[in-house]
């Protein structure tokens, strides 16, 4: 059947290594096929039973195994366990006049929709979006017109409420045609706020949002959250390419290989460490503050000010002529690495066109490939010059 | 802090203003704020704040409105360019061919 190939693609997908991944953190979730949602997950505390039948109860108190799982989460570890079942679910106690809000069922989205609610009683349905979050599922289609038209169909909504409103996450908004929706279902679909802590002032406004809570901003902790999963995606590469770097550094130069290499390599594998400082940590959270519109840009100029500091603390001498160019194979290569990383964090920003994107990329990386291959050559010739 | 815009001039997006109906879906879905309307019809005010996402195009009742969506993630143009399929990010930035309902998203 379709759901059972979807679902072992998906998972087979997931215990593949992740060696090249970039910033994206959606990597799909495989969930139950049933069609009403378990009452044996952890954050369903009962059941509530209405004139159309029974339906799993959540409360919008978050609880320690929740915020558990949000950390692992956030770290990447354990992602293939973080969906919610697709179904309709209910916070607080709901009755045939509450408010529907539709939500993805990747946790962290279910989760902070109901959290963002305390004291109100509110239907969630819950969409299959393979455990991707809003805006990705959007995007993808998963978060989409038909799979909303089949949730309304299938959980049971049209008897549990009497009216024909349903609330989407405007950030849903990509996947879905509102029109079409009423159309085929008689749902009229209400877009509301793009962040679930302004719900209750768009619920207490009779379903209208203020031109705030439409706009898309990118605030630091926004931005900071998304750094640990980049880091985890870039260790398996890093680790490679310091190993390499440091048996590198053995080659030629003045002493013995293992002293070359506990010299010129460790100061490699220090340096490859303060590109992905700039890169991946000090990009992200300088994002607004950095010159340039590229990301590349931004990324250049962090590993610029990072291979200046670490040149400055290695110490060089640089009136002889192995130790200038040795310098100035660093300020080729952290500064390449630096804007290539910088550059991947453009998947996780929120305002990053596809177009812009691929200009970027055009200009951009051949530019950071040659000075990371000119430096690492330059970097090995300047042991062996005299 | 000030709103961040990306690179200038790059975006496809398209608005038929003789089709439009002022329904003012556009104004509503938009996270960026590119429509305002006139009173009878939806113009664009900030074309390079798009980041084509697609959400007033596909909600856009009078079909109206052409952006070629998709998303912007240099780690997804990379994944397809290389012709691999990532596990760790199930982004494709766009795929072969023009059906639209095939481009697929990341975060």
């Amino acid at each position: 059947m379709n759901i059972d190939k979807n679902i072992s693609a998906s998972a087979k997908m997931i215990t593949l290594p992740v060696i090249e991944a970039g910033s994206c953190r959606c990597g799909e979730t495989k969930v139950s096929a049933g069609t009403a949602p378990n009452l044996n997950q952890p954050f369903v505390t009962g059941v509530i039973s209405t004139g159309a039948g029974t339906f799993p109860q959540v409360s919008s108190a978050l609880r320690w195994h929740d915020h558990w799982a949000t950390l692992k989460a956030r770290w990447g570890i354990g992602r293939m366990n973080y969906a919610v079942d697709p179904g309709l679910y209910a916070l607080g106690n709901p009755d045939n006049n509450s408010p529907v809000l539709v939500s993805a069922n990747y946790k962290i989205s279910f989760d902070k929709l109901r959290k963002a609610l305390p004291g109100s009683s509110v239907w969630l349905l819950v969409l299959d979006t393979k455990g991707i979050n809003v805006w990705c599922a959007a995007g993808k289609g998963t978060f989409g017109t038909q799979e909303l038209i089949n949730k309304i169909e299938s959980s049971r909504l049209k008897e549990a409420v009497d009216h024909k409103k349903i609330i989407l996450p405007q950030l849903g908004a990509p996947g879905i045609a509102a029109h079409e929706v009423r159309q085929r279902t008689g749902f009229k679909v209400y877009y509301g706020p793009i962040r679930a802590e302004d719900i209750p002032a768009y619920l207490d406004a009779g379903l209208k949002a203020t031109t705030k809570m439409r706009l898309m901003t990118f605030p630091l902790k926004d931005r900071a959250v998304l750094i640990p999963v980049e880091l985890v995606e870039i260790i398996k590469p890093f680790m490679f390419l310091a190993s390499v770097l440091f048996l590198l550094g053995g080659i030629g130069g003045p002493g013995g290989f293992l002293e070359n290499a506990l010299s010129y390599g460790s100061f490699a594998v220090l340096a490859l460490s303060g590109a992905v400082l700039a890169g991946a940590v000090i990009n992200p959270l300088l994002l607004p503050y950095l010159p340039g519109r590229a990301f590349s840009i931004k990324g250049f100029f962090t590993g610029i000010i990072v291979a200046l500091t670490l040149l400055y603390l290695r110490g060089l001498d640089l009136q002889a002529w192995p130790a200038r160019v040795e310098a100035f194979a660093w300020l080729l290569i952290i500064p390449a690495v630096a804007a290539y990383l910088a550059m991947n964090f453009t998947g996780c920003s929120t305002y990053t066109s596809l177009s812009g994107v691929k200009k970027e990329m055009r200009l951009a990386l051949p530019v950071q490939i040659s000075m990371a291959i000119c430096g690492i050559l330059i970097w090995l010739t300047s042991r062996l010059i005299t | 802090m000030k709103n961040l815009t990306y690179l200038k001039d790059v975006v496809t997006l398209k608005l038929d203003e003789n089709k439009c109906n002022g329904c003012g879906m556009c104004l509503e879905v938009c996270p960026h704020q590119v429509f305002k309307t006139t009173g009878k019809h939806a113009v664009i005010q900030d074309r390079d704040a798009c980041m084509e996402c697609g959400a007033c195009a596909k909600n856009c009742p009078a079909a109206a409105i052409f952006v070629q969506s998709g998303v912007g993630c240099a780690a997804a143009v990379i994944n397809s360019m290389l012709g691999t399929n990532n596990p760790g990010c199930s982004c494709v930035a766009e795929t072969g061919g023009a059906r639209k309902d095939q481009r697929t998203g990341c975060c």
